[in-house]
C-alpha cells in the first residue's frame, strides 16, 4: 500500500470479515471466521471438505446469514441481504456447480442476473465486447446446453465482469477445466487483479493457489487457523496446515510384473442414449491383473457412457466387444458381472452407489449379497450384514453414529468412503471406480488412494475412470484419456506428462492428439 | 343453399368447443414453465364453472360471475401452492387430489342448480361489421371471452418471450437451484404462476356452464381438463400450438357431433371418443422428436424445490 493512495479502497481492506459465526443444527459451520481481502488481492481460501469454506462465501455472497460477527466493505459495515444486494456492492461469485439455464441463450442467461429491464440487442454486443477484450470469446445466441464446460465458466466469468465487480468470488473453478483452459483463465484473473478487483478463490488444487494467489487464509473444522503467503509456503505444508496432521504420500511399487488380462474391451461402439451424450467410438484398452489403469478426461466426454458400458447399465450388441478373463461379458446386466467378480463404484453415490433413503446395512447388503453370501435360505442374514457393514465403517474410517442410518445421512465424503469400502472388501478380480475421491477432503483421500493401491498388489485388476489429474499420476500405471467417446492408447505414467495429457484432454483439435486417437483404432 | 352457410354454424360451434381449452391450456402452459405441474386442472375448471354458474344464477351479472370463477379457480391453485409450494408435497399426487376435490366440492355447490337453465352470455354486435356475409359472425360475432382467450394466448406469449418477468418465469422452471443462487424466489414466483393457472382454468370452466352449454351439471367439464394437460406437451409448451390444439380437439368434437346426427352406422361410443383418441395419436406422434420436447419442456418440472443449503 503507497502512501499516495487517497481513495478510501486503498486504505482499508477491501472486505474485512471479523467473528463470523454460522450455526447449523448439530454444527457450527463457521466458527469465529476472520478474514481480510485488500483491493486487488487474489486471495485464497483453503480449507478440507466441511472446513466452512462454502458456508463462508455464501455469507459473503448473501445467499446465507451469519448468526454473529462484522462485515466491513471499503471499511464500511454493511449487512448483505441477498445475492441482489451483493451484486450491487459489486460482489460476483462464480459458483462451482454453474447456476446456469440450460435451455436458454447466452444473453438470456446473462440478462437474468442484470439488475431492470435489458435491451438484448445491446446486452448481446456488450458481451461480445467484455468477451474478446478478456480472451473469454462467447457466441451470445448459442443455447447453453450446446456449449462445453469451459465455454459454460466463461458465461459465469462474463456475467460478473459485465457488472464491474470490486470483488469476485470463485468455487473451485477449475475443477472442470483442462490444464490448458485453466492457464487461459489464471491470465484473465491476473489482468483483473491488476486492474484492482480482489478475488476470492476457493480451489483444492495447491500447486494452482502457490501459482495463483497473494495470500491465503486457512479454515479447519469451520474455525479460522492462520492466513498465509502461499508463494513462500511449498503444497504440501499448505496441505498439512488444512489437515492439521502430516500427509502420507500413496506408496506405490510400479516395478512389479503384472498378471494375466482380466478385462478386455476390443473396438466397443456404443450409442448413447442421451441427447446430449456422447458416443462411444472404438474403444480398445485391457487391464492386467494387479494393473491400475488411469482414464483422464474432461466431463462428458464418453465417461458415463463408458462406465454404462462396463459395469452393463447398457449392454452391448456385440457380448464380445468386452471379455472378462476371456468370456464375452457384454450382454450381461449389472448383477450377472458382479457375480463373476466385478465390483463397481459409479460416479453418483447417491442413486447409483447407494440407495439413498436406505440404511448402511441395507446399502452393504445390495451390492455384496452374492460375494459375502448374506442370503441364507433366501432369508436375508441380518447377523452377517449387519456385521459387514461393521466392517466397512471401521476399514475405512466412515464417520457416523450407526449402521442403521440412512445413506443420505452420511456427509459426502463419508458414503463415498463406505461405497468403496462396500465394493473393496468383496475381494473383486476386477474393480471399476469412477471418481474415487470426488468431493473427499485430502486426508481421507489419500486413505483410499492407499486402499486402491494395496488391493491392486493384492492382484486385483483396476481401472479408475477420474478428473483430477494428479490423483491418477499419484495411483495409475498406466493412463489414457478419453476424449469425444474415443480412447487414446494407454501409456504408462513414466513417461506422460501433465502437458501431453492436457493436450489429449482438449480433443481432436491437435493434430498429434488426432494421431494418437487414430492409432487406437 | 349457396354452399357455405352450413359451414358457418359449424365454425362457430367450434369455436364455443375449443375455447374452455385455449383458457386452461394458457393457464397451465405458465405453470408448468414455471416448473410446477398441476394435475388439477379438471377439478379448477368444475369449481369455476359451478362459480360462475351459481353467481350468474344469483346476481344475474356475467361480469362478476367470471371474475369469481377466476377468483375460485386462483384460490384452488393457491391451496395446491400449499401444499406442494411451502410444505412440499409431491405434485403429481396433490394435483390429483386437487381433480377429485374440485369434483366433490363443485357438486356440491351446485346441488340446487341441476338443471336450472340461465341466460348464456350474449354475442357482441358490432353495428355493420357483424352483419357482413361469412366472417362478419366468425370474426366480429362472439362473445367476449373468445376474443379475450385470444388476448390471453397472444398476451402469455409476448410475456414468456419478450418481457424479462417471462424470462425469469422460464428460468425458475429451467432450474430452480439457478434461479435460487442468482436471487430469485422460487416460491413466490412460482405461487404467481400456479394462481395464473388457476384462474385460467376457472374461467374455461366458465365458459363451459355460462356459454357453451348455460346450464349446471356434475362434472360437466367431461376431461376437458384432462385434454387441456396433455395440449400442452402435444404442442411443446407454445401458446400458439396450444390454441391449434385446441381447435382441432374441439373441431373434432363437432364433427362427431354432426356424424352422429347424421346417423353414421358407427356406434355413438366410438364417435364420442373421437376427439380423445385423435388428440392423444397427434400428441404421440408429435412427441417422438423428443428434441423438440426437451428444448422448449421445462427441465424442472415436477421437481420439488428445497431452498436449503
Amino acid at each position: 500500500m503507497s502512501d499516495t493512495g487517497s481513495s478510501t479502497s486503498s486504505q482499508h481492506p477491501r472486505l474485512e470479515l471479523k467473528g463470523i459465526t454460522k450455526a447449523y443444527p448439530g454444527v457450527l459451520a463457521n466458527d469465529h471466521i476472520d478474514l481480510k481481502v485488500l483491493p486487488g488481492e487474489i486471495h485464497a481460501l483453503l480449507g478440507e471438505n466441511g472446513a466452512g469454506k462454502s458456508t463462508l462465501v455464501k455469507i459473503i455472497y448473501g445467499a446465507l446469514k451469519a448468526d454473529a460477527g462484522t462485515i466491513r466493505w471499503n471499511g464500511n459495515l454493511i449487512d448483505i441481504a441477498n445475492p441482489h444486494a451483493a451484486r450491487k456492492l459489486g460482489i460476483g461469485m462464480i459458483f462451482q456447480h454453474f447456476s446456469l439455464f440450460e435451455a436458454m441463450t447466452v444473453t438470456e442467461n446473462i440478462a437474468l442476473s442484470m439488475p431492470g429491464r435489458q435491451n438484448m440487442a445491446k446486452l448481446s454486443k456488450r458481451i461480445v465486447e467484455i468477451s474478446e477484450n478478456y480472451g473469454l470469446p462467447l457466441q451470445p445466441n448459442r443455447h447453453v446446453h450446446t456449449l462445453s464446460v469451459g465455454e459454460k465458466q466463461r458465461i459465469e466469468i462474463v456475467r460478473c465482469l459485465l457488472q464491474n465487480p470490486k470483488l469476485l468470488i470463485m468455487d473451485e473453478p477449475t475443477s472442470v477445466l483442462t490444464p490448458q483452459e485453466a492457464d487461459k483463465m489464471f491470465l484473465t484473473l491476473r489482468r483483473l487483479s491488476e486492474e484492482g478487483v480482489s478475488i476470492l478463490y476457493i480451489s483444492h488444487k495447491l500447486d494452482e493457489i502457490k501459482a495463483l494467489c497473494h495470500k491465503a487464509t486457512i479454515l479447519r473444522g469451520g474455525k479460522y487457523i492462520s492466513e498465509c503467503d502461499p508463494t513462500v509456503e511449498t503444497a504440501k505444508s499448505l496441505a498439512e496446515m488444512m489437515i492439521g496432521t502430516d500427509l502420507k504420500a500413496p506408496k506405490h511399487d510400479n516395478t512389479k510384473e503384472r498378471g494375466q488380462v482380466r478385462l478386455k474391451v476390443h473396438n466397443l461402439n456404443m450409442d448413447s442414449n442421451d441427447q446430449f451424450g456422447v458416443n462411444l467410438n472404438l474403444i480398445n484398452f485391457e487391464v492386467r491383473s494387479g494393473e491400475i489403469l488411469g482414464i483422464a478426461g474432461v466431463a462428458g466426454n464418453g465417461q458415463v457412457e463408458l462406465l454404462e458400458a462396463l459395469s452393463g447399465e447398457a449392454l452391448c450388441k456385440i457380448p464380445e466387444a468386452i471379455l472378462f478373463e476371456n468370456k464375452p461379458i457384454g450382454d450381461l446386466g449389472p448383477s450377472q458381472r458382479r457375480k463373476q467378480g466385478i465390483a463397481f463404484v459409479p460416479e453418483d453415490r447417491l442413486g447409483h452407489g447407494s440407495v439413498p433413503e436406505m440404511s448402511l446395512v441395507e446399502n452393504a447388503f445390495l451390492s455384496a449379497y452374492g460375494q459375502k453370501q448374506l442370503i441364507s435360505n433366501g432369508f436375508i442374514d441380518t447377523k452377517k450384514t449387519k456385521q459387514f457393514a461393521k466392517e466397512i465403517v471401521e476399514n475405512f474410517d466412515v464417520r457416523t453414529s450407526g449402521v442403521s442410518h440412512a445413506a443420505n445421512s452420511l456427509s459426502g465424503g463419508n458414503l463415498q468412503k463406505f461405497i468403496v469400502g462396500r465394493e473393496m472388501l468383496q475381494d473383486p478380480q476386477l474393480i471399476i471406480i469412477a471418481h474415487p475421491t470426488w468431493g473427499v477432503d485430502a486426508g481421507a483421500a489419500a486413505s483410499i488412494h492407499q486402499a486402491i493401491i494395496d488391493l491392486a498388489a493384492k492382484g486385483t485388476a483396476v481401472l479408475v475412470v477420474s478428473q483430477d489429474l494428479d490423483e491418477l499420476f499419484a495411483i495409475s500405471n498406466r493412463m489414457a484419456v478419453i476424449a469425444e467417446g474415443r480412447l487414446s492408447v494407454g501409456r504408462s505414467v513414466q513417461e506422460l506428462s501433465i502437458e501431453e495429457i492436457g493436450l489429449l484432454m482438449g480433443g481432436t483439435s491437435k493434430s498429434d492428439s488426432q494421431k494418437e486417437f487414430e492409432s487406437v483404432a | 343453399m349457396t354452399g357455405y352457410e352450413w359451414i358457418i354454424p359449424v365454425i362457430l360451434t367450434v369455436i364455443t368447443a375449443a375455447t374452455p381449452l385455449v383458457f386452461a391450456g394458457i393457464g397451465e402452459l405458465v405453470t408448468e414453465k414455471s416448473g410446477v405441474l398441476n394435475l388439477g386442472i379438471e377439478g379448477m375448471m368444475l369449481v369455476g364453472a359451478v362459480t360462475a354458474f351459481v353467481t350468474a344464477t344469483v346476481t344475474g351479472n356475467y361480469f362478476l360471475a367470471v371474475i369469481a370463477a377466476a377468483g375460485a379457480g386462483a384460490f384452488m391453485a393457491f391451496l395446491f401452492g400449499i401444499l406442494t409450494l411451502s410444505l412440499m408435497a409431491n405434485q403429481v399426487a396433490t394435483g390429483l387430489a386437487l381433480t377429485l376435490f374440485g369434483v366433490g366440492i363443485s357438486a356440491l355447490i351446485g346441488q340446487d342448480f341441476v338443471g336450472q337453465p340461465v341466460q348464456a352470455i350474449p354475442k357482441v354486435d358490432i353495428a355493420g361489421l357483424s352483419d357482413l356475409p361469412v366472417v362478419g359472425q366468425i370474426l366480429f360475432g362472439q362473445d367476449p371471452l373468445v376474443y379475450l382467450s385470444f388476448i390471453m394466448a397472444i398476451g402469455v406469449s409476448w410475456f414468456l418471450y419478450k418481457t424479462k418477468a417471462g424470462l425469469i418465469l422460464r428460468a425458475v422452471g429451467d432450474s430452480h437451484d439457478s434461479a435460487h443462487s442468482i436471487g430469485y424466489s422460487v416460491v413466490t414466483i412460482r405461487y404467481l404462476a400456479v394462481m395464473f393457472g388457476g384462474a385460467m382454468s376457472g374461467i374455461g370452466g366458465a365458459y363451459l356452464s355460462l356459454i357453451y352449454t348455460p346450464m349446471w351439471a356434475e362434472n360437466m367439464t367431461s376431461g376437458r381438463g384432462w385434454i387441456a394437460l396433455a395440449l400442452i406437451v402435444f404442442a411443446t409448451w407454445k401458446p400458439s400450438l396450444v390454441i391449434v390444439g385446441a381447435y382441432m380437439f374441439g373441431g373434432i368434437t363437432i364433427l362427431q357431433l354432426h356424424a352422429q346426427a347424421a346417423g353414421f352406422d358407427v356406434p355413438s361410443q366410438i364417435l364420442s371418443m373421437l376427439p380423445y383418441v385423435a388428440t392423444i395419436v397427434v400428441l404421440v406422434i408429435i412427441s417422438k422428436d423428443e428434441s423438440r420436447i426437451r428444448k422448449h419442456a421445462p427441465a424442472c418440472i415436477g421437481k420439488i424445490f428445497h431452498p436449503a443449503s
